[in-house]
Parts: structure tokens; C-alpha cells; sequence
């Protein structure tokens, strides 16, 4: 059994690819830069670890790719759908319309059509209005136009009947064709947040939809037969179809790559991972070998959303930084980015950085020139360096437990090895490759996010509801059934509220099915 | 001054400094008075001064479960039912409406109500802070009392209720709220501008703007935004510290927990705890014993920006100041006590003003 697979992880500078085998083993890898077209860039890097492993085309099962491409086309505002956002719940939520909030071009790129109409459920799931299908059809005339839809409806986590009848009535006056989000597949309680994200899925689905063609077509160029597959922001995986659905759920991805590949490399299952690339350093938290989730609504593009994210703290410190000796020493958060190999002195250039520093000192040998710099300085900077990292790593604990802490990435020499309120650190062999290591081993997951009426059933049922569903999704996403574990359950009962009502959040992930 | 789209983010920080790490979400409000001022226009904050003896003042709030709050928000037009309801049966029209509570999301809702209505918003409230239930006001304490209600919901139910007490007040309110679907809006205290300058906190509209401007324009100019809030409130730095730990749990609708803090900088090698209910309620140095309870502010602001964390965001890690701020003189009478000092919340302790604690010790 070979099963050789190909992670990639299309990151700000670099493009990474390695090949594994079956069990896991690290075959070959690769660091190459980033392109404008993407596309080469993944075929040079793709050329490189097949060349480098003896692996042929036909031998690979699997190719997994993680990209920042909806997260660039929300900052960037490019290639967004014009999205007709329907808010189901009148009369109530007529005090804050959808978008309200927004920045004003982003919701300009998106369209600007809102609308709130009849409808929605009470938090017990009693009806708060009867949907207006009459309403719902002009309305969805009136947006005729538009590339997208995001539907909302109000308490949606508890039942979603009627988001369900109105996509129906999509369907049936515009077709088949136009994207569809539905609120309560992507975001929880809190309907601002929720709706903020279901708007912006729909306006990622056409870009989404690129991204994936183009990668199904490099492929196709080089003879290559396997199965394809997006890394998602839980560290999971999701297939290309279910990509263009849920575009959304691979913002931030990037960083939970590198927590999953850190986590495995390192075979530390409960930890913080210290990600040091070229311009920033992201702190997340690996749980069970998952990342972390944020507890807090978090923005995109300025937007406020309460999808699930990883919880991930980025600094201002990697190895393009620009070190400073004005007022002490500082590092960053001013970098030369992907402009290292012309700017830094130990490639001939004038400015002096973290990358710098570590050449002058022999730790590491890269660049025409060895710079000359005191070792007060370099002393100083490590310092520096030191106690930020330090302090974020403290921030993401639970506790004032220590625990194992695990560096990776293109610039983890920057990082010294005793870190206060670590109990071991770690730096695994291809640190520099965490990323497309952890989108290589990932699996699929399937989730659930929904309130429950205990009144209505008892807590074991409700659970196993939950646990039923989350594994039906991991399916739904190319889970092997055989393979489905449940590996988080949350339970949050809700305050002031009567009639026993309880959140219950699981998520469940398995192998890919072969 | 008029309260305008430009400057509703001030208030609404400010009110959340206020809010003393409770009092619901402001974001809500906020944007709800966006939005009711981009349609209706700025509401003019008026000084209680200038308000007639005999003019009729009817403060306004949302009442419900956070969890539902941020999910049916209000349609808008509640709060218009149920003035009118509250206007037929007292005979007169409404003069402004005003604000219970000037922390957290009750601040800024009567904005959104005031824009809506064309009414005016008086720059007083009936705590100075924010609490849990309706009767903890000063203003029950001046004999107004909660009664005649109005309690209005979106889909145009409304209800008028005639209580004892104020404490009979907040437990319909809260059972009608439940029927309504968990949120509700309430039209009560209806009170006289003779009233509004005897027995509510004047003035506190305006503080809560100026301290959100004061954080705002600290952080833009590089000055220390905790002392800019000291200055405007006559507060004291309590304590700063990383948090260590979080206790909570829910117990009778509250979020009650315990935050203990390690000391950082000036505070080295001492502790701190920070004990909540929904709001903070009582500090403790470990060194000074309690430095602050209520009904005394304590707030929690992030060490670097100076922006109020609340409660819910307590978590081990995060680099904290805790302030403390004198409260209401009002507060600080054995009825006000009654209402919301330690002993109503269950901690046995006496309640000394912040100012006292604050003076060193002599044996």
C-alpha cells in the first residue's frame, strides 16, 4: 500500500510541498516563492518534491492544498460575488439592518442588497412569524441579478426550517445554478456575526470556484489522477465541491495547518505552537491535536463573525524584520517581506534584520555576505524576541500549568530554546515545513453547533443527536465510515432562559475514505 | 450636545468602562442608534437642569437574555406603543426619555429609542454603573417607583403593569419577557424633571462619552488611556496583573465567578482576586484585604490599549488594570446599600467607599 500523497501550502511568501507515503514518512520537501498566478508557483513546487521523492504522477492518491486565496480576496475586496443578503425575521431585527456595520466598499463590492422579511423562530423554537412565501418569491425577483445568495433567519441553530423553504424558493425562481448559503451551516448563535459571515461565503463562492478550477486543471496538466482536497481552518480537510460551497471555512487555514503538521512532527497532542515565518510569528493552542478554537467573535476585513476559527495570536516578528538600534534593540514589526534576498545585508543589500543577526552569529549559513554585527546586539535582539514570544505563549495557556511548547517555520532559529512556562521545547525535524505537512496528514471532520430544548428530550439524546449529525457531515465531507471518531463535545447551558436549553457543539473527523 | 453617528462609539465605550465588566453587549445598542440616527437624525442630549419640574421623563430599556438579544434584536418601533400606552393612561405626553442604566447596553438603546421617537435623551441615569435587576436604581430609593410598565414586544403585544414594588416589577418583567421570546423593551420609572434632578445620577450620559473619547484619543496620541479615565472619574489604579484564573458558574441567571490575578510592574509579588456577578463586585489585594465592593466601580481595562474587558473576555494571560471609581453618593446610604451593596449579593463584607480603602492603614 504506497497511498503517497502531496500536501502544499500556498502561503504570503512561500509555496511549501512535501510527499508522504502511506504511514506518514516524509519523502521529499520544498520551499519555493509564492506566485502572482499561484498556479506556477504550485507546479514548480509540485515538480520539485516529485522529482525529489522518485514519486511518479500516476502513484499519487491524494493532493491536499491549503490557500490564502479567500482571505487576500475579502482584504483585497477582488472577484466578490454581488450577494442578495435575506434576513428572515421580521418584525423583529428591523432595528439593525443587515451590512449596517460594514465597511462601506466592502459592502459596495458585495452589492449592498438587504433585505429583512417575515419569518423566524423564538430561542425554544416557537414561531416568531409565519415566512411570507409570496414576500420571499418578489423578493428573490427583485434580486434577480445577483451572483449569490446568503439567507438568515432568526434563531436558525435551533431550527432551520425556514432557511431550508427559502432556498427552496431560490431554486425554484432563479434555477439551479446561483450559490446558496444557508446561515446555520456556518455560523452559530448570534445573528449579526452569523449573518456577517454567511454574506461573505457567498460573496467568496465564484472566487472560490477559480481557485479550485485551477487547481483541478494543474493537476490535469500533469497527468495527475488523485484525489484533491482543501485544507480547511479546523485543520481538517474538505473536498473540492465542498470547497466552493464553503469557501469561508478555509480563512485562516494556514495557521491551522501549521498547528496540525507542528503537532504531529513534534507528536506533542496538547500544546502551544510557535509559527515563525518570514513577516509575522502566529501563537495557536493544539488541543487533542486540533487547533484551539476562538471563543470570541472574530473579524475578517472588518467584518465581525462567529464562525469557527482557530484561536491564533500573530506578532509582528519573523525573519525579514527589520531590527532597529535606535532606542534599544527592537525586531519588527517593520519587515522587508518577500524582498529578504535583495534587502538584508547577508544578501548584499542595506538593511539590517532578524535573518541578519543569526548569520553574523554562525547559526545559520545562508545569503553572499556574512554581516558584521556586535554580539551585544544579536544578544539583545534574541532578548527581545524572546520575551514577546514568551508573553504570547503565556497568553494562549489555560492555565499557569507549563506546557510543551513546539516551534516551526521558515525562521524558528530566531527562536531560543528556553522559554519561560514551557515544560519541554520542542523543534522537530521539517519544522520549516509544518504547514504542508499538516494539510498532507489531515483528516475530514464534520461539525455541529446547535441549541437543544431539554424539556423536549433528555440530555443523552440530545447528545447523541448531536453526535449523529457532526458524523453525517464528516461523511457528507469524504470521512471513511469506518474511521469517524467524535474528538470534541461541548456543552454550554444558556442563562435566563427557560425550558432547559443547552448548546451542544461536536465535532467529529475520520481518514479520507479510499 | 447632539449625539451623533460620529460620536456614538465614544458613548458606547464609555458606557461599557461603565458597564463594569456587565450589562449586556453595547455593540447592540450602538448600532441600533446608528442606525435610528442615519434615519431620524442626531438626538439632542439635554442637561437635566433644563428640564421642566412638571415635564413627564420616561426612561427606556431592553430586558431580556443575552443569548436572545443577539439574536432577535428589537424591530425598532417597541418602545412607540409603549409610550403611548404609558402617555394615555398617565394623562400627559412624554418630555425625553432617559436611560436606567448608564453601563453596558442600556446606555445607548434609549439613544436608538429618543432618535425614533423625536424625543430628546435627559444626560442622567438611575444608576451611574450598570446592575442586574430593575429596582436596583436609585431612583426606588427616591420612592419613583417602576410602575405604571410598559412592556412591548415586536410583533405589537403590549402589556401595562401595576406593581407594590419595584421588585414585583422586575419579576413580571422578567416572566412577561420569557413569553415575548426571551427580549422585550420596557417603558418605566416614569418620572418628573423635579424628580429626574432629585433621585437620578445626573450628568452620566456625558461621562460616558467623555471617557470613551478620552480612551479614543489617548490611544491616537500615545498617552496612557487608564489615566485619563482616573482623571475624569476621580478613580484609583487597583491593581495590575496578568490573569491566572477563572472560576465561573451560573447560578439564578447570574454569571458568577472568581478572576485571580498576579501582579505585574509596581504590583510585583502580589495578588489580586476580582469576584463578579455579571458586574464586578468586590476586589481583593493580597496584601490590603478588600480595596473596593460594591456599589463602588471596578472596572477591568486591557493593559496596553486601555479598552474595557468584560467579564465574559476574562481569561487566563490577558495584561490588566483594574481601576476603581467612587460611586453615586446616593449609593452609599443604608437604603442604597440595601439595594446593591455586598451583603444583597451574598458577600460578607462591609462596604467601605473606595476613597477610605484607598488611605493607608495605621494601626
Amino acid at each position: 500500500m504506497t497511498d503517497y500523497r502531496i500536501g502544499i501550502d500556498v502561503g504570503g511568501t512561500n509555496t511549501d510541498a512535501v510527499v508522504m507515503d502511506g504511514d506518514d514518512n516524509l519523502l521529499a520537501k520544498t520551499k519555493t516563492p509564492t506566485t502572482e498566478d499561484i498556479t506556477s508557483g504550485i507546479l514548480s513546487a509540485l515538480d520539485v518534491v516529485l522529482d525529489d521523492s522518485g514519486v511518479s504522477e500516476d502513484e499519487l492518491d491524494y493532493v491536499m492544498l491549503g490557500t490564502t486565496h479567500a482571505t487576500n480576496a475579502i482584504t483585497e475586496r477582488r472577484g466578490l460575488n454581488e450577494v442578495g443578503v435575506i434576513r428572515i425575521g421580521a418584525p423583529a431585527t428591523q432595528s439593525i439592518r443587515p451590512l449596517l456595520e460594514w465597511p462601506d466598499d466592502l459592502a459596495a463590492a458585495i452589492g449592498n442588497n438587504v433585505a429583512i422579511l417575515d419569518g423566524g423562530h423564538e430561542f425554544d423554537g416557537r414561531l416568531l412569524n409565519d415566512l411570507d412565501e409570496e414576500q420571499v418569491r418578489a423578493q428573490i425577483r427583485e434580486f434577480a441579478d445577483v451572483d449569490a445568495f446568503a439567507v438568515t433567519s432568526v434563531f436558525s441553530p435551533v431550527r432551520d426550517d425556514h432557511e431550508t423553504r427559502v432556498a427552496e424558493l431560490i431554486r425554484e425562481e432563479v434555477g439551479d445554478d446561483v450559490p446558496i448559503s444557508v446561515s446555520n451551516e456556518i455560523g452559530s448563535v448570534g445573528l449579526l456575526e452569523r449573518e456577517n459571515a454567511t454574506a461573505l461565503n457567498a460573496a467568496l463562492t465564484s472566487v472560490a470556484s477559480e481557485a479550485a478550477n485551477a487547481f483541478v486543471e494543474a493537476m490535469d496538466e500533469r497527468g495527475i489522477d488523485a484525489n484533491l482536497y482543501f485544507g480547511q481552518n479546523d485543520g481538517t480537510l474538505m473536498s473540492v465541491d465542498y470547497a466552493i460551497r464553503y469557501p469561508i471555512f478555509t480563512v485562516a487555514s494556514g495557521p491551522s495547518n501549521s498547528v496540525r503538521g507542528a503537532a504531529y512532527l513534534s507528536a506533542v497532542e496538547n500544546g502551544i505552537i510557535v509559527d515563525v515565518g518570514g513577516t509575522t510569528t502566529d501563537v495557536g493552542a493544539v488541543t487533542e491535536g486540533f487547533p484551539r478554537e476562538s471563543s470570541v467573535a472574530v473579524e475578517i476585513g472588518e467584518v465581525k463573525t462567529n464562525f469557527r476559527m482557530p484561536d491564533i495570536i500573530a506578532i509582528g516578528i519573523g525573519g525579514g524584520s527589520i531590527v532597529s538600534t535606535d532606542d534599544g534593540v527592537t525586531v519588527g514589526p517593520q519587515s522587508v517581506g518577500y524582498k529578504l534576498t535583495e534587502e538584508a545585508k547577508c544578501f548584499g543589500g542595506e538593511t539590517l534584520t532578524a535573518t541578519d543577526l543569526e548569520v553574523a552569529a554562525g547559526t545559520i549559513d545562508i545569503g553572499s555576505e556574512t554581516p558584521d554585527v556586535d554580539a551585544e546586539i544579536v544578544e539583545a535582539a534574541r532578548e527581545y524576541v524572546r520575551e514577546r514570544v514568551e508573553r504570547e505563549v503565556d497568553r494562549m495557556k489555560t492555565s499557569a500549568e507549563p506546557v510543551p511548547v513546539v516551534i516551526v517555520g521558515g525562521g524558528s532559529i530566531l527562536v531560543p530554546d528556553d522559554i519561560a512556562g514551557a515544560s519541554e521545547v520542542h523543534k522537530p525535524d521539517h519544522y520549516e515545513v509544518a504547514n504542508a505537512v499538516g494539510v498532507a496528514i489531515a483528516q475530514v471532520s464534520g461539525e455541529v453547533d446547535r441549541i437543544y430544548s431539554l424539556d423536549e428530550m433528555d440530555r443523552e439524546e440530545a447528545i447523541q443527536h448531536a453526535k449523529d449529525e457532526a458524523t453525517d457531515n464528516a461523511l457528507a465531507a469524504g470521512a471513511d465510515a469506518d474511521s469517524v471518531d467524535i474528538v470534541d463535545v461541548e456543552e454550554v447551558p444558556l442563562s435566563y432562559l427557560p425550558g432547559n436549553a443547552v448548546r451542544i457543539k461536536v465535532k467529529a473527523a475520520g481518514a479520507l475514505d479510499h | 450636545m447632539k449625539i451623533t453617528t460620529d460620536n456614538i462609539d465614544d458613548f458606547a465605550t464609555g458606557a461599557t468602562v461603565l458597564g463594569t465588566g456587565g450589562g449586556g453587549d453595547p455593540y447592540i445598542g450602538k448600532l441600533m442608534a446608528q442606525q435610528a440616527i442615519e434615519e431620524h437624525g442626531p438626538v439632542d442630549l439635554i442637561d437635566p437642569r433644563d428640564v421642566p419640574d412638571d415635564a413627564l421623563v420616561i426612561p427606556s430599556a431592553m430586558l431580556g437574555a443575552p443569548t436572545v438579544m443577539v439574536e432577535k434584536m428589537p424591530k425598532g418601533t417597541e418602545a412607540l406603543s409603549a409610550f403611548e400606552a404609558l402617555e394615555t393612561h398617565l394623562g400627559q405626553e412624554a418630555y425625553a426619555t432617559m436611560s436606567i442604566e448608564a453601563g453596558g447596553l442600556n446606555s445607548t438603546v434609549p439613544i436608538a429609542v429618543a432618535a425614533a421617537l423625536g424625543l430628546p435623551l435627559v444626560d442622567a441615569d438611575g444608576m451611574g454603573r450598570a446592575f442586574p435587576e430593575v429596582q436596583m436604581v436609585t431612583l426606588t430609593m427616591g420612592g419613583v417607583s417602576a410602575t405604571p410598565m410598559s412592556i412591548a414586544d415586536e410583533k405589537g403585544n403590549s402589556l401595562l403593569v401595576n406593581t407594590v414594588s419595584n421588585e414585583y416589577a422586575e419579576a413580571f418583567a422578567r416572566v412577561t419577557s420569557i413569553e415575548m421570546g426571551g427580549a422585550c423593551m420596557i417603558g418605566t420609572y416614569a418620572l418628573s424633571g423635579a424628580e429626574v434632578r432629585e433621585h437620578a445620577i445626573l450628568d452620566s450620559m456625558s461621562l460616558a462619552h467623555d471617557i470613551g473619547e478620552a480612551i479614543r484619543t489617548a490611544k491616537h496620541h500615545s498617552r496612557d488611556p487608564v489615566e485619563s479615565v482616573l482623571d475624569l472619574t476621580d478613580g484609583y489604579e487597583l491593581f495590575a496583573g496578568k490573569i491566572t484564573d477563572v472560576e465561573r458558574r451560573t447560578e439564578g441567571g447570574f454569571a458568577v465567578g472568581e478572576a485571580t490575578l498576579d501582579g505585574i510592574d509596581d504590583c510585583e509579588g502580589r495578588t489580586f482576586t476580582l469576584d463578579f456577578q455579571n458586574e464586578n463586585l468586590v476586589a481583593r489585594d493580597s496584601e490590603r484585604g478588600v480595596v473596593a465592593s460594591t456599589p463602588d466601580l471596578i472596572t477591568v481595562l486591557d493593559a496596553e490599549t486601555g479598552d474595557p474587558v468584560t467579564t465574559e473576555r476574562l481569561a487566563y494571560g490577558h495584561r490588566v488594570r483594574v481601576i476603581g471609581m467612587p460611586c453615586s453618593p446616593k449609593w452609599r446610604t443604608d437604603e442604597g446599600l440595601g439595594l446593591v451593596g455586598p451583603g444583597y449579593f451574598d458577600y460578607s463584607i462591609d462596604y467601605e467607599p473606595i476613597e477610605t480603602l484607598q488611605q493607608p492603614k495605621h494601626d
